[in-house]
């Protein structure tokens, strides 16, 4: 083989497995990736129940009830709009009532929202309750929670 | 006053870099001697004031001075001794303040030990390494500087984030950053040689061992960090493909291709112009990896602070190091000479499928950290790329490498015999096969790809065995003389065969835990029993007691083995009064490279108590196999070749460069 030839044989593979790794990636970014909603995002977009969606918000004081069997729910807000949600499990080290809290699953026919992950946010600065609360007012507060914006 | 000469003394680093940035490339334009010996010597001076600089802020925190805003947010006067030390870098302040630490040092050691290089070369990789830290020096003095004082000091400081108040903090950021940081050798390495127009094969002997040391940290760093994740957040779980957990993984990936090509330019003179774009490619890696944990545009346990003035700053010097290295490759790299010619079946070959390969992959992980960020960058939509995107991405672009590898050292340089290579490897693959059979056999209606998975593993390890086994004629020849052969063997050799086995053990960890794991999540009463395959977790009770800076609150089990007494697990929850933060301390049980894991949850208003508990086959593997790797590493370093190989002729013709 001359060494135009190798070069061909070489840039032929590169660009072949290139298109493998892109069709991988179109093809996996079809299928599993999961769009972050507010409770407003939720109520206004009106999506289906069973769509797997990321619900982030703040757990709404007062709402956390522990069930049987590890069973909680509580409600996570925007400060606009209230979703309930219903999960089974342990609750993370920072979950807290009025702390930022994601969690993952989807919308059931009843209008609960069926929770299998639920993250709180590792915060690095503890944000006392009334600036999360100033936060909230203001609708300043996204999915930054703990943060200062 | 400490705070203060550590300020001057970073201060004065800055200036020394930035005369360490223009001296030497003037000097070695001009070739002139004075001007490019100049490097050295700054490179010296610049890390001894930034360690100055260090031990500042460490004695700032050891003596707890809280009118020094950095130790004030992040250190309390309770913490115990390590955790004031270890915490310095536990900040984003501190942590950058080790980053130029870092790479000071890596400066002052090309300066120490690079007195075989040309001292051209020489002069323009320092000057290269000093830009990088004279933008870094800027960026702390200008945006975050962590010697900043307050004018009425506090009492008492508001302490470091209780999760990371661990050991795995005075490891991991580390041994990460002599990584991460250690690549910015190869970058000015490829820098100087672009610079200069010239490259051959003594400037790949150089890089190479560079490359090699900052791949060693960054495997035992990457594997250090999902071990403390492991165990300290309390999911059971070991890699979560987080994005800053991503932005350690591509740099890895980069370093490990930059590594395989780096023997073929060394080797065979080939693949000069790949190898260099690697080097560029790996580095910027590592500075996307800072930009995505520092910059705030991420939120996760690593991100310390989001001020937009340090994103756009750090996004400045990405740009300018990313986009000018880039540039200059594409100008200067088509002026570099061709190298020695291979046919596709052959060691080189081999080490461009594997190169191929690699980089695809890294190129998925960098699409699926970065898409979301672009997505809400362009449309506002928030999304999130998880486990699912990588399983079908990454992992099918993971196995052909798996596959080949244990093909490429049977591979003759030049030109290869697959066939031989293949017949060689027909025992490797029977027990493949074997295993693939047996796990079928054993795990009956279990996932279909657990067995391939497991056989794959085999494959590898296998592979790796028969490597030294055709190397030392073991099986062909008298075991004394194989014996012979074997010391006589390049440690390099031992380093490849090693390595490669270590890749394969950490998959073997990887498929056995995700398959056969189990998990149970139950809540327990005192006197309560679980049990877990052959395992009984009996349930004693709970105790609660002080700690320097936390109460903790424990629970007892007594772990019996088929009916015997084997060991007590002691799984706590610590909450932490000064940020009103808790952490879960799980307990690991190891037995063989199985583990058994609990960790507490919640108490319940019926004083029962809610725990997960896990079992989890051969978990241990996993980053055993990354300490194989790094042995395997550390073998391959300590090659004669690698230390006293490199050929001085280039000298004098270099000094006169016949332009």
């Amino acid at each position: 083989m001359t060494r135009k030839q190798r070069r061909l044989v070489l840039i032929g593979s590169a660009l072949g497995v290139l298109a493998l790794a892109a069709v991988l990636v179109l093809s996996a970014l079809r299928d599993s990736i999961v769009f972050f909603n507010s409770p407003t995002d939720v109520m206004e977009k009106k999506i289906t129940a069973g769509t797997r969606i990321r619900l982030g918000g703040l757990v709404k004081p007062g709402t956390l009830t522990r069930g049987e069997e590890l069973a909680v729910r509580f409600e996570v807000t925007d400060g606009k709009s209230a979703i309930p949600v219903a999960y089974k499990g342990i609750l993370p080290d920072l979950f807290r009532e009025g702390q930022g809290v994601v969690a993952e699953g989807a919308l059931d026919p009843a209008g609960f929202f069926k929770a299998d992950t639920v993250l709180a946010k590792h915060d690095e600065t503890y944000m006392p309750k009334e600036v999360a609360d100033a936060l909230k007012k203001q609708g300043h507060w996204k999915d930054d929670y703990g943060k200062k914006k | 006053m400490i705070a203060e000469i550590g300020h001057y003394a970073l201060v004065l680093a800055l200036g020394l870099a930035l005369i360490q940035s223009a001296v030497p490339l003037i000097g070695a334009r001009l070739h002139d001697d004075t001007l490019m010996a100049v490097a050295g010597p700054t490179a010296l001076a610049q890390f001894a004031f930034i360690a100055v600089a260090f031990a500042a802020l460490a004695a700032c925190y050891v003596a707890s001075d809280f009118s020094v805003v950095n130790v004030f947010e992040n250190s309390h006067s309770a913490k115990p001794l390590i955790y004031k030390i270890t915490g310095v870098w536990g900040n984003h302040e501190g942590s950058m303040l080790l980053w130029v630490l870092i790479l000071a040092l890596f400066g002052a050691l090309v300066a120490l030990a690079g007195g075989n290089l040309p001292a051209t070369l020489k002069a323009n990789v320092l000057a290269v390494q000093s830009w990088v830290g004279a933008a870094f020096l800027l960026f702390i003095l200008g945006t975050s500087n962590p010697f900043l004082r307050i004018a009425e000091a506090p009492f008492e400081g508001r302490d470091l984030n209780p999760i990371l108040q661990d050991i795995g903090l005075a490891v991991h950021p580390p041994l990460l950053y002599l990584g991460y940081v250690g690549l910015s050798i190869s970058f000015s390495f490829a820098i100087a040689a672009l610079i200069e127009g010239r490259i051959d094969a003594a400037w790949a002997r150089w890089v190479r061992p560079w490359t090699l040391a900052a791949w060693m940290f960054l495997t035992l760093g990457v594997a250090m960090g999902s071990y403390w994740a492991y165990y300290e957040l309390g999911w059971g779980g070991w890699w979560f493909w987080d994005p800053v957990e991503n932005a350690s993984l591509m740099p890895w990936l980069a370093a490990t291709a930059l590594l395989h090509s780096a023997v073929v330019m060394e080797k065979r003179n080939a693949l000069k112009v790949w190898t260099i774009l690697l080097a560029i490619l790996a580095f910027s890696l590592s500075l996307i990896g800072t930009f995505l944990v520092r910059s705030g545009v991420l939120t996760s346990v690593h991100t310390f602070a989001s001020d937009p003035t340090r994103g756009v700053f750090i996004l400045a010097i990405l740009i300018l190091f990313i986009g000018g290295g880039l540039a200059l490759y594409a100008w200067r790299a088509p002026m570099l000479k061709q190298g020695g010619l291979f046919a596709p079946i052959s060691r080189e070959g081999a080490l461009v499928f594997n190169n191929l390969f690699l980089t695809a992959a890294c190129a998925t992980v960098f699409v699926g950290t970065l898409y979301p960020l672009a997505l809400e960058a362009l449309t506002g939509d928030k999304i999130s790329v998880g486990a699912p995107f990588f399983n079908l991405t990454f992992g099918p672009l993971f196995v052909p490498i798996l596959l080949a590898m244990p093909f490429g050292p049977l591979l003759a340089w030049k030109r290869g015999d697959a066939l031989g290579a293949a017949q060689r490897l027909i025992a490797a693959a029977g027990l493949a096969v074997v295993a693939i059979v047996a796990v079928f056999a054993f795990n009956g209606g279990g996932p279909v790809l657990a067995p391939f998975g497991i056989g794959l593993a085999v494959f590898a390890i296998t592979g790796a065995v028969t490597d030294l086994v055709e190397r030392t004629g073991l099986l062909r020849v008298a075991p004394a003389v194989a014996w012979t052969r074997a010391r006589g063997l390049p440690r390099s050799a031992w380093g490849t065969a090693i390595a490669h086995f270590g890749v394969g053990l950490t998959l073997l960890g990887i498929v056995s835990e995700s398959t056969w794991g189990i998990e149970r999540i139950v809540s327990l009463k005192p006197s309560d029993v679980v049990s877990m395959r052959s395992y009984d977790l009996a349930f004693e009770g709970l105790t609660t007691r002080q700690g320097p800076n936390y109460r903790q609150l424990t629970a007892r089990f007594i772990v019996r083995h088929d009916g015997q007494i084997l060991d007590v697990m002691e799984p706590s929850k610590r909450t932490f009064a000064t940020r009103n933060t808790s952490t879960t301390e799980a307990a690991l049980l190891s037995r063989g490279a199985s583990q058994l894991y609990i960790s507490l949850g919640d108490t319940n208003a019926d004083g029962s108590v809610s725990v997960r508990i896990y079992h989890k086959p051969l978990v241990l593997f996993i980053w055993l196999g990354a300490v194989v790797m790094v042995i395997g590493g550390l073998l391959s370093l300590s090659d004669r070749r690698l230390r006293v190989g490199a050929p001085r002729p280039a000298r004098k013709a270099s000094l006169q460069p016949a332009e």
